[in-house]
């Protein structure tokens, strides 16, 4: 089959950007859609353009480093799968297919396809961790942990951390990613400790980054891995309580 | 020349031995050394955290745009330990003789032994971690059988065990980023190792957004780079993964042990058009519940559902009963090869065998199969269309991993000093063959456990000594070299994309070092390898600037690296006229088809010293005092 691109090309973080158009002729059902993208590429260097810049790495929608917006879409239209996963056979022949960065203040675009996410990575590094030494553990199967939690912990864990929740939402809010990590970490025993730090200090960096949440759910659709929108309410809730309880810990000190 | 340092004393005390006889760096001191990490990891970010908890001045690298990705993320199946919490006869005295067994005893006891002696810890660390793993209902945690082994000692979070252990390094390390003690430098590729006066002080980086090319320097360097599989073009690696560092590393000394033990794994979906641009793995845990067949006549194209029981070859069953469908990955995948190359592949290009979880479902109902591989079912229907719920899946062998690597001495030091390689960069625990849940096993053992220890012993000496200035001519002049390898390959302007050489390489190297190796093929190889190298020199197009982001160049300069290696692969796997593990040389079989070892000939590693000319060979011969060398047997 045989479809019209339009490409969003930028040669730089501060360089302004616009729309290309190419054709794909040849283009197989049984393609990824990145390896389209790579076909277009070939065809570009060997007669003397530029190819389009794009992260991937795993392509098994694992490692969270794609993400296109396609059609407006981010992944694009097939729910639960990451842009990596998309195969051609989800588009007709003769379809024209818009293909864009992901658009948010927190993530610039770096060049072309190619965007900044490392306000996620700080979000992170302000608490999204478990503080425990190297060596320093007990026995594995000294701390029990129900199975029902420990499924829900693993149901939040599953962020790729590729940022489609921020580029889905129209306020560009991260609360999806944010949420995710504090809900893996919060509903563990080994996540007690530090809990309420924890849940203060994300949420205070994801703010200085990205917009606020309405609750419109568009992250959640968007995210191929699923991970549901009960994640906001657990940091919504863990949020204001810690808000009370980090207070008493500090009056303590 | 090759000290691989280890222990004297009975295998089961040689690790604690070691830890109180080597050099300690006081706490006071550790802050006045400063380490440089490449990788970021299971090896290389566990490495980074350990070491900047423990005090030292870390600066970690990786060419990802953030640390909490990198290869290891696609691991799906799991990470063994010794726990036996199932209370079925594991021991670490078993984990230890199933490492060596499986690896075909071309590995080293005391390493072997070290690694399944950590592994508990291992576990325990992570669970502390937070890392989801799964659980029984009673809290516990659950355990399964992974491909090899008689015992359940596979701990794994749903299929994404590699994505849960690197994102809880990846959170250790946060932890340290954030309190100062690591430096982190994303999207910064490393192109050369600096060496000064025999020693490893520093590398050459380029930072691949401004493409700035920078010196950095520190008391040692330790590479987490990971494996070299994509050398063959398409493997399930991500495709990013490369040999650059090592093979820099190796030109400037460190031997490359062992380059032709590539494992190829028995269950990938086969490809399905030929611009397919990686493989992906359908995790072995699979074969656990599915059973592996083909039809029993030749070219019979009816779907599998019609195809009747009697007229089913379930050949893994059959020939081996005592393992069956768990007999370990390059048993599995050299039979599949056998299966294809008689005309009994299926699907569409005949390229693949079926897996089967008919009886499973049958047996355990649709929910627990959902429960216990439901992701993988997921990716499986996403890439062909088909439901394994309902048609048996169709899997094919694909390069996998890598056990050669850079040489390393019990305390994973290359021979040159200051230099250490970690994880599936280096070539130390597998031998000729890995069993399945063993290398995130081994690159956190590496990372967490070895490394943080043995470094002080190197360390110790040059207390007081400052890092190398980065003015200094060694950095200069390997700085000068970086600069014109990159000129070059933009000057060259010929008509060629990097992928067009790229797949060429993998076709060679797929066709003639792959599943099954002989000399003819091998020499071939060898002639090809180095003209497909200059028609690249002559006809590859870089286009675009080095001076900002630019995916071309940053992919030739791999290319031309693989290059190299694939030649040296070859060259080894000449050399290596036995069988052994997944290294398979059709002049060496047994009158079945198994592989033949030569144990009076090839008993030791292969330690290739580079040179401009012919690769060196230097060799380190293997002493088994603990564990009597059979043929594999699986039958
Ligand atoms: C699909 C798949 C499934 C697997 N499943 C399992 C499993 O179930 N159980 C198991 O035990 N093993 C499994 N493995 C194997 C295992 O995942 C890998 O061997 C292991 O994760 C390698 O870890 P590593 O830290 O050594 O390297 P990697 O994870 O490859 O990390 C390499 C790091 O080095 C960086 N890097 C490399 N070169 C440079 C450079 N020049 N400059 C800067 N940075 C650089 C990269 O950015 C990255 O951060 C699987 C492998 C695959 C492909
Ligand atoms: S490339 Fe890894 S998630 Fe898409």
């Amino acid at each position: 089959m045989r479809v019209n691109l339009r490409v969003w090309r930028q040669a730089g973080p501060d360089a302004p950007g616009g729309f290309e158009t190419y054709q794909a002729e040849e283009v197989s059902e049984e393609m990824s859609f990145l390896e389209m993208l790579d076909m277009v590429n070939e065809e570009l260097v060997v007669s003397g353009g530029l190819p389009i810049t794009f992260d991937h790495d795993c392509r098994e929608g694992i490692c969270g480093s794609c993400g296109l917006m396609i059609n407006g879409q981010a992944h694009g239209p097939q729910l639960g799968t990451a842009t990596c996963q998309l195969h051609m056979r989800t588009f007709s022949d003769g379809d024209t297919i818009v293909i864009e960065p992901w658009r948010s203040s927190g993530f610039p675009v770096i060049q072309d396809l190619a965007v900044n996410r490392s306000a996620f990575d700080q979000i992170i590094e302000a608490g999204g961790f478990i503080s425990v030494a190297t060596g320093s553990a007990p026995d594995a199967n000294l701390t029990l942990v129900p199975k029902v939690a420990a499924d829900a912990a693993m149901d939040a864990a599953a962020c790729i951390g590729c940022g489609a929740c921020v580029a889905a939402c129209p306020n560009g809010a991260a609360q999806l990613f944010t949420g995710a990590k504090i809900t893996h970490l919060n509903l563990l025993p080994q996540g007690q400790a530090e809990r309420w730090k924890r849940t203060e200090q994300m949420v205070d960096v994801m703010d200085e980054f990205f917009g606020s949440c309405s609750n419109m759910g568009e992250c959640t659709t968007a995210c191929p891995k699923g991970i549901p929108l009960e994640v906001i309410a657990e940091l919504n809730r863990d949020y204001v309580k810690a808000q009370f309880i980090n207070r008493k810990l500090t009056a303590q000190d | 020349m090759l000290e691989s340092r280890i222990p004297a004393g009975p295998l089961a005390d040689k690790w604690d031995n070691h830890k109180f006889s080597i050099d300690l760096v006081n706490p006071a001191n550790k802050r006045k050394f400063e380490i440089i990490v490449v990788g970021t990891g299971l090896a290389g970010a566990s490495a980074a955290a350990t070491l900047g908890e423990l005090g030292y001045k870390v600066k970690a690298f990786t060419f990802h745009d953030s640390p909490r990705r990198a290869h290891s993320i696609s691991a799906q199946g799991g990470i063994n330990a010794a726990k036996n919490y199932p209370n079925d006869g594991d021991s670490i005295f078993r984990l230890f003789y199933d490492t060596i067994k499986g690896g075909d005893y071309r590995s080293r006891e005391a390493n072997v032994y070290r690694l399944a002696q950590v592994s508990n810890e291992i576990i325990d660390q992570c669970a502390a971690q937070g890392v989801p793993f799964a659980r029984e209902y009673g809290g516990q945690l659950a355990n399964r059988s992974f491909g090899g082994a008689q015992v359940s000692r596979t701990f794994y979070a749903r299929g994404q065990t590699g994505q849960q252990l690197l994102l809880g390094a990846y959170q250790a390390l946060a932890r340290q980023i954030s309190l100062g003690k690591v430096e982190m430098h994303t999207r910064t590729e490393m192109l050369d190792v600096v060496v000064h006066e025999g020693k490893a002080v520093g590398i050459v980086t380029r930072n691949l957004l401004t493409g700035a090319i920078e010196s950095h320097s520190a008391h040692a360097v330790v590479l987490a780079t990971g494996g070299y599989g994509n050398v063959y073009y398409l493997s399930t690696n991500a495709m990013n993964s490369n040999v650059t560092a090592a093979w820099r590393a190796h030109r400037r000394g460190a031997f490359f042990a062992n380059p032709c033990f590539t494992q190829i794994h028995p269950t990938c979906i086969p490809s399905s058009d030929e611009f397919q641009s990686k493989l992906t793995l359908m995790s072995e845990s699979l074969r656990n519940d599915g059973r592996i067949w083909v039809p029993v006549k030749a070219g019979d194209d009816r779907p599998p559902g019609q195809i009747p029981e009697a007229e089913r070859d379930y050949y893994l069953e059959r020939k081996y009963p005592a393992f069956g469908n768990l007999v370990p990955r390059d048993v599995a995948s050299r039979n599949a090869k056998i299966q294809i190359d008689r005309e009994k592949g299926v699907g569409p290009l005949k390229n693949g065998v079926y897996l089967d979880f008919a009886d499973a479902i049958g047996r355990l109902g649709r929910d627990t199969i959902a429960e216990r591989y439901g992701n993988l079912f997921d990716i499986y229907h996403r890439i062909t269309d088909e439901n394994p719920y309902e048609v048996p899946m169709r899997i094919y062998p694909a390069v996998h991993y890598t056990m050669g690597g850079l040489w390393v001495d019990y305390n994973l030091m290359t021979n040159v000093p200051g230099l250490y390689a970690l994880g599936e960069a280096n070539f130390s625990d597998h031998g000729a063959n890995r069993l399945g849940a063993s290398a995130l096993m081994q690159g956190l053992a590496d990372g967490y456990f070895v490394l943080p220890y043995t470094i002080g012993d190197y360390l110790a000496e040059s207390l007081g000594d400052p890092p190398l200035p980065i003015d200094n001519p060694a950095f200069v002049e390997t700085r000068a070299e970086v600069e014109n390898r990159i000129a070059h390959l933009m000057g060259i302007n010929g008509s060629r994309t990097v992928d067009y050489f790229h797949r060429e390489l993998g076709k060679i190297m797929w066709d003639q070092c792959g599943m099954a190796r002989n000399q003819s093929g091998l020499e071939k190889a060898l002639s090809e390898i180095p003209a497909l190298k200059a028609e690249f020199y002559a006809d590859v197009r870089v286009p675009g600037r080095a001076d900002g982001l630019n995916q071309s160049l940053e992919k030739a300069g791999r290319v031309a690296d693989f290059f190299e290696l694939g030649e040296l692969m070859c060259r080894d796997a000449l050399h290596r006229s036995e069988s052994a593990g997944g290294h398979f040389r059709e002049e060496s079989q047994t009158p079945e088809g198994e592989a033949l070892r030569k144990d009076d000939e090839f008993s030791y590693v292969s330690a290739w010293e580079y040179s401009e000319s012919d690769a060196i060979l230097h060799k380190e011969e293997l002493e088994f005092e603990n564990v009597q060398l059979t043929q594999r047997s699986y039958k």
